[in-house]
């Protein structure tokens, strides 16, 4: 078992969501560092895909943003590497399917641990084919995390008993993006996980205001931001920053 | 072929989106039980041959034969499919299978257009809802197809992300359908994508050469020597295979798109160029940087312009039942002008890329051998842009 669970011991967590590289990982840097003296208790850092199919425009925006910019996986691993010194919460990759086994399943985990990367989230990775990297996940204790989904309906008992790190539940159909209203029932998805786990859930997409956040919060274990973090960036870049510590403050307030 | 998880070999899967999961398997399990329903296989049999105008035409190509002075071709005549290419075939038994389901409304991709046309076309016909996603790039090259879809009621959504081409048609189409998926089917058009497309569209475009084995022995009492087709996702091209396979004589050639040559980076041929990657629902083939990143594509065919391969082919090429050739712009622009010149035939430019493979193995083939080559749509949908690549100012 990873640190993970660490992420869930000061009340509800607060996840946000950086894809690194976006515009530079010398931002990307500042943006972590800005969100954990906020508050934030776990770091989901996007490597960009250059097709990344479970996104809405927000995050294929930063994922653009950032391969223009040149960055590649090696460079993000040296920048981890780099960001471990200072940065002590837990953090996960999130990414493609395709960045993992292009790189080599075993080289890309193996270095996961190295770098005290917590866990691995892959949204192009569902139940039924987690075989093709979890092996290696375990024998590096590096937590494969599942996704369950307003759809999933059924399966939600199944992917529950086998989750690791924590579950993602996905708040709403379609791609990632900042919603208005979320409409879906996760009270009933949250009940089932919890009859079949004592694996921690946060939920995401669509999240993007503290009230909307301490809602979905109170549902599970915590919330999950990323498009409107994203956002702070495509909008002040490099001063990006200190808006996002703002923002984190404010959004960690609101569900603690 | 494949075992009950949609694997060819170490290819195919099912990478995709917890969100869509429930839905493919509810796919999965509709098709498992119509493809063996009597009434579906008379409707979707009558709606092939009193609708689409099947069985297509296997014609003697002696003109060309005796050009050429070697091996005997056959061309299989899909362009004289309804809509004009074999992508009807798939569309008519996707659509039935949706309709089966309570589907409302379909949702596809397309690159050159006739996969969006053919889907249109079977939503009017069917009285179902339809929106076709088209990379911005493909709807100017095809513009012609893009007025088409909306004559026959079809919405057209112009893709603008990434390299607006297919590939970015298909991801579109994959997050659309992960925002309604209750009412809406996605009817893809190749065969690629997460299990079970890529069995499905197999299953469906099968009936190519389900009538060219019949055509053959009737025509020449044997089976043929080989039988060539193009290669982008590749449905035409498994089409044209499947029931061959087991027929080791025979030689599977698909022929993909070089583009300006697979020494440049302006090249689509997936399996001359790429490596094993996951994308799109599946493990295959794909043209790729060290880091995983796909590519951007090129080919003058906006059907063939796709950075994978359907996971069949993949596998096919793993076990080396089928040769993959790459087929530059100029060969096939080549071969379009000759097979126009010399049979009276227009091919679509995608299909022009295994007339131009044939137009090289021909010659030096004795005069008995046979050649089958798959024409899988025609030509007209192509002439201004072709018209272009050989600096007439022609627009449509």
């Amino acid at each position: 078992m990873s640190n993970i669970r660490k992420a869930f011991e000061n009340g509800k967590a607060f996840i946000p969501f950086i894809t690194c590289g976006d515009p530079d990982l010398e931002t990307t840097a500042a943006a972590v560092k800005a969100a954990v003296e906020n508050g934030a208790d776990l770091i989901e850092l996007g490597i960009p895909f250059s097709d990344p199919t479970a996104e809405g425009p927000v995050i294929q925006g930063a994922n653009l943003r950032a391969l223009n910019g040149g960055v590649t996986t090696d460079q993000i691993f040296a920048f981890v590497q780099e960001l471990r010194r200072d940065v002590k919460v837990p953090m996960v990759f999130m990414t493609y399917a395709n960045v993992v086994f292009s790189y080599g399943a075993e080289k890309f985990i193996s270095t996961c641990k190295d770098l005290e990367i917590d866990g691995l989230i892959l949204p192009d990775l569902p139940f039924e084919e987690k075989e093709e990297f979890h092996p290696l996940c375990k024998r590096y204790g590096v937590d494969l995390v599942s996704l369950i989904a307003p759809t999933s309906g059924s399966r939600i008992a199944m992917i529950a008993k086998e989750a690791e790190g924590f579950l993602y539940i996905v708040s709403s159909l379609g791609v990632t993006g900042m919603r208005s209203e979320i409409k879906t029932d996760l009270a009933s998805i949250v009940q089932v996980v919890r009859e079949n786990t004592i694996v921690p859930c946060a939920i995401g997409f669509g999240i993007s205001a503290p009230e909307q956040a301490k809602k979905m919060a109170d549902l599970s274990d915590g919330a999950i931001v990323g498009s409107a973090i994203v956002k702070l960036l495509e909008k002040h870049g490099k001063d990006a920053p200190k808006y996002i510590g703002a923002f984190v403050k404010s959004m960690k307030n609101a569900i603690r | 072929m494949t075992n009950p998880k949609g694997r060819f070999g170490i290819h195919g899967g099912q990478y995709i989106p917890e969100t869509l999961m429930n839905a493919v398997l509810e796919l999965e399990e509709a098709y498992n039980y119509y493809k063996n329903d009597p009434e579906f296989d008379r409707e979707l049999t009558e709606l092939l041959n009193e609708y689409a105008g099947r069985p297509s035409r296997l014609y003697y190509a002696e003109k060309m034969t005796k050009d050429l002075g070697g091996g005997k071709i056959y061309l299989k005549r899909e362009d004289l499919n309804h809509t004009g290419a074999h992508k009807i075939n798939n569309v008519l038994g996707q659509a039935l299978l949706a309709k089966k389901m309570g589907k409302t409304r379909l949702i596809a991709e397309t690159g050159a257009g006739q996969h969006g046309v053919a889907t249109a076309t079977a939503a009017a016909l069917m009285g179902m809802e339809c929106v076709v996603f088209m990379g911005e790039e493909d709807t100017i090259r095809q513009a012609l197809n893009v007025y088409r879809m909306r004559l026959l009621g079809a919405e057209v959504i112009s893709v603008k992300t990434g390299t607006a081409t297919l590939k970015d048609a298909v991801s579109e189409a994959m997050r659309a359908w992960t925002s309604r998926i209750a009412d809406t089917h996605y009817c893809l058009g190749s065969v690629m994508g997460p299990h079970p497309f890529p069995t499905i569209v197999r299953d469906f475009q099968a009936v190519i050469s389900k009538e060219i084995k019949e055509q053959i022995l009737q025509k020449e009492s044997r089976l043929p020597d080989a039988v060539i087709a193009c290669v982008g996702g590749g449905s035409n091209a498994i089409g044209s295979f499947y029931h061959f396979i087991e027929d080791q004589g025979v030689r599977l050639i698909g022929c993909e798109a070089a583009g300006r040559g697979i020494d440049t980076f302006e090249t689509a041929a997936t399996i001359n160029t790429g490596r094993v990657g996951i994308f799109h629902g599946m493990k295959s083939y794909f043209c790729q940087d060290q880091y995983g990143q796909i590519a951007p594509v090129y080919s003058i065919s906006a059907g063939l312009d796709y950075p994978g391969v359907g996971p069949e082919h993949a596998y096919l090429h793993d076990i080396g039942r089928a040769e993959y050739v790459p087929v530059t712009d100029d060969e096939a622009v080549n071969a379009f002008e000759y097979l126009a010149k010399t049979e009276g035939i227009i091919p679509a430019i995608e299909s022009a890329h295994a007339v131009a493979h044939a137009m090289k193995i021909a010659p030096a083939m004795e005069k008995d051998k046979i050649i089958v080559i798959t024409i899988s749509g025609r030509g007209d949908k192509d002439c201004a842009a072709i018209a272009r690549y050989r600096g007439e100012d022609l627009h449509e």
